[in-house]
């Protein structure tokens, strides 16, 4: 297929600003998202203070309750979205449009990016100030390439879920559910992943998030070289091939998905 | 002249989950036939019409068309263009619209839903923007360009998914019961929008679907009646209703009856027979399409007979509903 690149990025830049235009125009969203996140976060800080955990922990909680803004997000709003679209009678819209279908999630996750980042940078404020959070950088570009690389990894892990999911009914919204909790655990967002041993941190080093956080509490922290699983020059190399994996997958996986939704009819089968 | 849809003995079944006994409506050993050897042929600058009952096959072959569906076998051209090896080549031509259904996200307005469907064609945001004021002043919705779309109302969000499909101006447009539980005057709109885009260019085709038979007499250059996933026939409504010229339409009313309406269609010179039953009225309308007018007397005897007081008696010019009876034997609304 002739891609039509000028047709492609308007798509892109469409479907991205759906998400834009919601970061502030229902203020509601803004406690469900901001609020509750903090107040979870909190509570790991308390617990570590309780235990007279190292003053690092503190911080390792914030950062992973920041980065726990873009999992949800991924997984509410990249991995079922594809099953809401077919629910609300846009995914036949997208289908029949003269666009590439990697343009409306490539638009879902731009958009999506910045929407969570709205939540993730308010959370890291606030939880920064009230816990006065010591950060000790020691390589800013490297700390920022692993934030970039985490992102574009884990949106690129959602979109891998969408295409899966699209065809799905209310399967994808468990599936959604079950991977929402495990995750938070594998990947240690609130406390050193090497804790969960060897195997086990190397398993959930699939999700780009267990790579990225353990490589950002290395880089930000004073003694987080001491807690890191492998040293973060090998996880930024992982995670550059996880990016690239999960982009190309995701892109096969929904012209895949396309083709048996079409043959057996249930590209837009409803309340399945 | 040049095709803008032309269909090959297109088929499609769809497997059921639970195997089913084998019934008339094309369920077969767990397999549903959809669409049977559809052929059809619609001219550019045609507005065509696919009349059918609920489960006709309409959609099926609307869904095809829009490369949305594959079909079991067959071919269907759109454009000159096959929609199973050239999908993206067809999409470049199409719109689609489906009555009774919604578009976009509630958190957008109307103007930013349609601009932002319109990106999905590629069209200039200048250009976009003038084809939503147009819209939005012809299917007066101009005070609501502004509005969130999750605060309007069914009736004006299906005319916002109405307005979407025509701003990216296609060649060719498939509308699937487009006035599907519109308002009156909505789908007065709706109606009179589609005649003026069509007059606007003479490039312009419409694939119209609707079980609305006066919507499709009214607007239809020529009709084609689908029925169980089979095209019955296919020509101008003007002609379609001509067949029926040697033969008499009658209406009658008679009290809300639900039993025992089938014996009526066995009476001596009734050529079709179909019912509705109006329980909001406490009615049940007849239709009979008579061999001659004569035999009238034989219906009002048997209804007497059968202890039926007639409420109302009128004879009709054929419509597009009497061809649909003669040629299928029942009624749209009644799946006898």
């Amino acid at each position: 297929m002739k891609i039509d690149l000028k047709t492609n990025i308007k798509a892109i830049i469409a479907r991205s600003y759906v998400r834009i235009v919601a970061a502030n125009r229902e203020p509601s969203w803004w406690f469900t998202e901001t609020l509750l996140p903090i107040l979870s976060t909190a509570a790991y800080v308390y617990v570590y203070k309780a235990l007279n955990a190292p003053e690092e922990y503190t911080g390792f909680v914030i950062l992973g309750g920041t980065m726990s803004a873009y999992w949800i997000h991924v997984l509410w709003s990249m991995a079922a979205q594809f099953y809401w679209e077919k629910e609300i009678g846009n995914l036949e819209l997208y289908m029949i449009a003269p666009i590439s279908r990697m343009s409306i999630l490539l638009g879902m996750a731009s958009g999506g990016m910045f929407l969570a980042t709205t939540r993730a940078v308010f959370i890291f404020l606030v939880g920064s100030l009230i816990f006065k959070v010591d950060f000790a950088i020691i390589s800013l570009p490297k700390l920022f390439a692993v934030f970039v690389l985490t992102l574009v990894g884990l949106y690129g892990l959602g979109m891998l879920f969408s295409s899966l999911f699209m065809l799905y009914g209310r399967e994808a919204w468990h599936g959604v559910t079950l991977l929402q909790e495990p995750v938070h655990l594998m990947s240690g967002f609130f406390f050193p992943v090497r804790n969960l041993g060897f195997a086990v941190a190397l398993g959930a080093s699939l999700i780009p998030m267990t790579l990225g956080l353990d490589a950002m509490r290395q880089l930000a922290f004073k003694t987080g070289a001491k807690s890191g699983f492998i040293s973060a020059d090998v996880e930024i190399a992982a995670l550059v091939g996880l990016c690239v994996l999960f982009l190309v997958v995701s892109k096969y996986a929904l012209e895949y998905m396309e083709k048996l939704g079409k043959k057996e009819g249930r590209l837009t089968l409803r309340w399945q | 002249m040049n095709l803008a849809v032309e269909t090959f003995d297109l088929n499609r079944t769809f497997k059921l989950k639970k195997a089913k006994n084998k019934g008339e409506n094309g369920n077969n050993n767990g397999k549903l036939i959809a669409l049977e050897n559809a052929n059809i042929k619609i001219h550019q600058g045609e507005l065509f019409g696919l009349l059918g009952p609920n489960g006709a096959g309409k959609t099926t072959l609307i869904k095809i068309l829009a490369t949305l569906l594959l079909p079991t076998s067959g071919t269907g051209l759109v454009d000159g263009i096959d929609v199973v090896k050239y999908p993206e080549k067809v999409r470049k031509k199409i719109n689609m619209v489906s009555g009774g259904e919604h578009c976009g996200y509630g958190i957008l307005t109307v103007r930013e839903t349609l601009w932002m469907f319109s990106q999905f064609y590629g069209i200039a945001t200048k250009v976009a923007h003038r084809r939503i004021d147009e819209l939005l002043k012809i299917l007066k919705m101009e005070e609501f360009a502004k509005t969130k779309i999750g605060k309007l109302s069914t009736g004006l969000r299906q005319k916002l998914n109405f307005m979407r499909g025509f701003v990216c101006d296609p060649k060719i447009m498939f509308l699937d019961e487009p006035t599907l539980g519109l308002d009156v005057q909505i789908a007065r709109d709706v109606r009179i929008y589609i005649r003026t885009w069509m007059k606007e260019n003479p490039e312009r085709t419409v694939l119209l679907t609707t079980h609305y038979m006066a919507e499709a007499d009214e607007l239809c250059d020529r009709v084609a009646i689908i029925d169980k996933g089979r095209v019955l026939v296919c020509d101008s409504p003007q002609n379609l209703k001509k067949s029926l010229a040697g033969e008499a339409v009658f209406y009658i009313e008679i009290p809300l009856s639900v039993n025992g309406m089938e014996k009526f269609g066995q009476i001596p010179g009734v050529k079709q027979f179909a019912y509705e039953h109006k329980s909001h009225l406490g009615r049940t309308e007849l239709k009979f399409i008579l061999e001659e007018e004569s035999a009238i007397s034989n219906v009002t005897e048997s209804l007497s007979g059968n202890g039926s007081k007639i409420i109302s008696l009128s004879k009709m010019e054929p419509s597009l509903e009497d061809v649909f009876v003669a040629l299928v034997g029942r009624g749209l609304k009644n799946e006898n």
